[in-house]
């Protein structure tokens, strides 16, 4: 059996959290961590700590204590400034070895997963990918990783006996963030780096970050399978309707009619939408994890037998090239009367 | 120069649509689903065979699995690469991801003087893209994880890819070796090559290696090596919808449901 740098009987009992920097600030997917690393530390009476890595970081701990952490290590470095993963995996590494906590949580993003990879083969420790729940078991204070099996249907609990940090990457949207109360505040630990420019064999040549859309939290989703031909621009004016954004099955964005970060899914986006409107989409299983979270699902499609039937609430036999246009019609008619 | 030496990471993956749940046990009964390739190392092949048409090269095919892999990966092979290596083993049995990578690499450095290492984002049942980077790691080289397109500069021994991120790309380059992991559904996968099906069939196509042929460490392989214990099995919660059917005309229905979009959205 191969041991982990630390193990059990070394770890500090206190959680971590990977904090990913976003243009505006923390990262969605953090802060979902956090509200569940909180959940966690309160039951136990642990600690709660979020690793930040950068440079000139400015108010963001301060954002992390007012979602609930009691500690921030800090590590600022201008070869940190942007992520590599030699420097931020080398970085993550010493601060885990100094501080040695029980558990370490990261988001399922391109990053987070990078970095979780890595870090478990050098703590030799152990990984649990995608989780749906994390809970501690309360006999032994274990950490209780869900992760959904194969096919759907089953969910598997793992857990590590002895080795630490017990780690898990999460995807974005299956926690909900928690409430952000400016009082709190934490205390700031700084790494102490000695990063050099020669650990970092990874050269960005260019990089391009647009805005970006976040699907997981918007009030309402309008998705489109193979079944709206490519119709992207009318599904588009109903989600602006209804203040919502576009999404879609794998096919559509396989096929170029709209971009990959739209597509929701095991391998795109879970979206808790108040509602979702599905359109022309058959009901796969792949699919429809996406949108296990939204309120109220309503489908449309012509088929009277699609299995995205069973897990709609509103059910609606037709063809989306006439149902959608209608339905726009009819609230931007509405509108109108509201209006004047 | 040296030819290119690449290697590709393939699982084959019960197909997922013939995997059933036990209605009893709620064990996963595979026994009857058939297998394949796992679709996205299908894009890390084509990846590697488009490698191979542009610089040159071997392709050597890598999987850790039980011995039934074998035609799954023969197919593979008759879409254009030069050989297979499987690390088949019952002590490689329940590995995870860390008892995985390291098999696996163990499997590379036998393999040896290897360029670059490809392999899919995801396996469809497994621990959604930890083996790239793991490997990665073991070997103590640079990784480019989700690329959708790839280039070597063979002079300067450099990989140059594009690689996906949160609302953006970035382009990043790394000296070989390292580990690639390839964007899933960025290229058509060719079909295999009919005119090389007998050849891929030959014996010395295959080489199975097990657990003394590498060397591998016995705790660090297979459920010994696994940090990770399943302790349990639960149900998915299933959500019950209200599945309601708005009846009518078509007007009608689409009356009623921009009455129910105005009452939940507020519109
Ligand atoms: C490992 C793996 C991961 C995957 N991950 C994802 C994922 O994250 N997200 C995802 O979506 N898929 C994913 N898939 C693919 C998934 O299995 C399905 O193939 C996909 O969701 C089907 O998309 P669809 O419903 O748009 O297309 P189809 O299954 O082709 O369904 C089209 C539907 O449109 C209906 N239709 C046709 N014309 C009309 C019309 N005029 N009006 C109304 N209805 C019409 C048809 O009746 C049909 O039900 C994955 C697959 C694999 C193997
Ligand atoms: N048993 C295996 N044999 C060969 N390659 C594998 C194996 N498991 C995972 N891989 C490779 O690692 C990639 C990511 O898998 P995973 O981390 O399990 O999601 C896959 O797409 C494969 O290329």
């Amino acid at each position: 059996m191969v041991s982990s740098l630390y193990g059990i009987d070394q770890e500090r009992k206190s959680i971590w959290v990977y904090l990913e920097v976003e243009a505006d600030g923390l990262a969605g997917v953090s802060l979902e961590l956090i509200a569940k690393g909180r959940q966690i530390c309160n039951q136990l009476g642990w600690q709660l700590a979020g690793l930040l890595l950068g440079h000139k970081l400015g108010e963001l701990a301060a954002e992390g204590f007012a979602y609930g952490l009691d500690e921030v290590w800090l590590g600022d470095d201008p070869l940190l400034e942007y992520f590599t993963i030699e420097a931020y995996s080398k970085a993550a590494f010493e601060a885990l070895m100094a501080a040695k906590p029980s558990v370490f949580l990261l988001g399922a993003t391109p990053n987070g997963r990078d970095l979780a990879g890595r870090l478990a083969v050098r703590l030799r420790t152990g990984l649990n990918a995608d989780c749906t729940d994390l809970y501690m078991n309360p006999r032994d204070e274990r950490l209780v990783c869900e992760v959904s099996g194969f096919g759907g249907g089953v969910l598997a609990l793992i857990e590590m006996a002895q080795h630490r940090p017990q780690m898990a990457t999460v995807r974005p949207g299956v926690f909900s963030p928690g409430e952000l109360d400016r009082k709190n505040v934490g205390k700031i630990i700084p790494i102490s780096l000695d990063l050099t420019e020669d650990v970092i064999k990874t050269r960005t040549v260019e990089r391009s970050i647009g805005e970006g859309v976040d699907l997981t939290r918007v009030p309402v989703l309008v998705a489109g399978g193979r079944g709206v031909d490519g119709d992207f621009n009318m599904l588009g004016q109903l989600a602006q309707l209804l203040g919502g954004e576009i999404g879609a099955t794998r096919p559509p964005v396989d096929e170029g009619h709209i971009e990959r970060e739209r597509q929701i899914g095991q391998t795109g986006v879970v979206s808790s939408p108040k509602v979702a409107i599905c359109c022309g989409i058959s009901g796969a299983f792949h699919f429809v994890v996406g949108i296990e979270k939204a309120d109220i699902v309503i489908a449309i499609n012509s088929d009277p037998e699609a299995p995205i039937f069973d897990y709609a609430d509103y059910c609606i036999v037709g063809d989306v090239h006439q149902i959608v246009p209608a339905l726009i019609e009819a609230l931007s008619a509405e509108r109108e009367v509201s209006i004047g | 120069m040296a030819e290119l030496q690449i290697v590709v990471c393939v699982k084959v993956v019960p197909k997922p649509e013939e995997i059933r749940v036990d209605p009893e046990t709620h064990l996963l009964e595979r026994t009857n689903a058939r297998s394949e390739i796992n679709p996205p190392d299908m894009n890390a092949m084509e990846m590697a065979l488009s490698m191979k048409d542009r610089y040159g090269g071997r392709i050597s095919l890598l999987s850790m699995g039980p011995p039934f892999f074998e035609p799954n990966l023969r197919v593979a092979l008759a879409m254009g690469a030069d050989h297979i290596y499987l690390l088949s083993d019952p002590a490689f049995a329940g590995a995870d991801t860390l008892a995985t990578t390291y098999t696996l690499v163990q499997g590379i450095r036998k393999i040896g003087d290897v360029d670059v290492i490809l392999c899919g984002e995801e396996s469809s049942d497994g621990a959604t893209g930890q083996v790239p980077p793991g490997l990665a790691e073991w070997l103590n080289i640079p990784q480019l994880t989700l690329l959708t397109d790839v280039s070597i500069d063979q002079t300067l021994r450099t990989a140059r890819g594009r690689r996906e991120i949160k609302g953006g790309y970035e382009i990043l380059e790394v000296p070989l070796p390292c580990v690639i992991s390839v964007k899933t559904a960025c290229n058509e996968p060719r079909f295999m090559d009919y005119r090389l099906r007998s050849w891929a069939l030959e014996k010395d196509r295959l080489t199975v290696w097990d657990a003394g042929d590498l060397d591998a460490e016995p705790g660090h392989i297979g459920l010994t090596g696994s940090p990770t214990i399943v302790t349990g099995l639960a149900e998915a919660p299933y959500r019950e919808r209200r599945r309601e059917f708005l009846q009518g005309s078509p007007g009608e229905v689409v009356q009623e449901l921009a009455g129910i979009l105005r009452k939940e959205v507020e519109v």
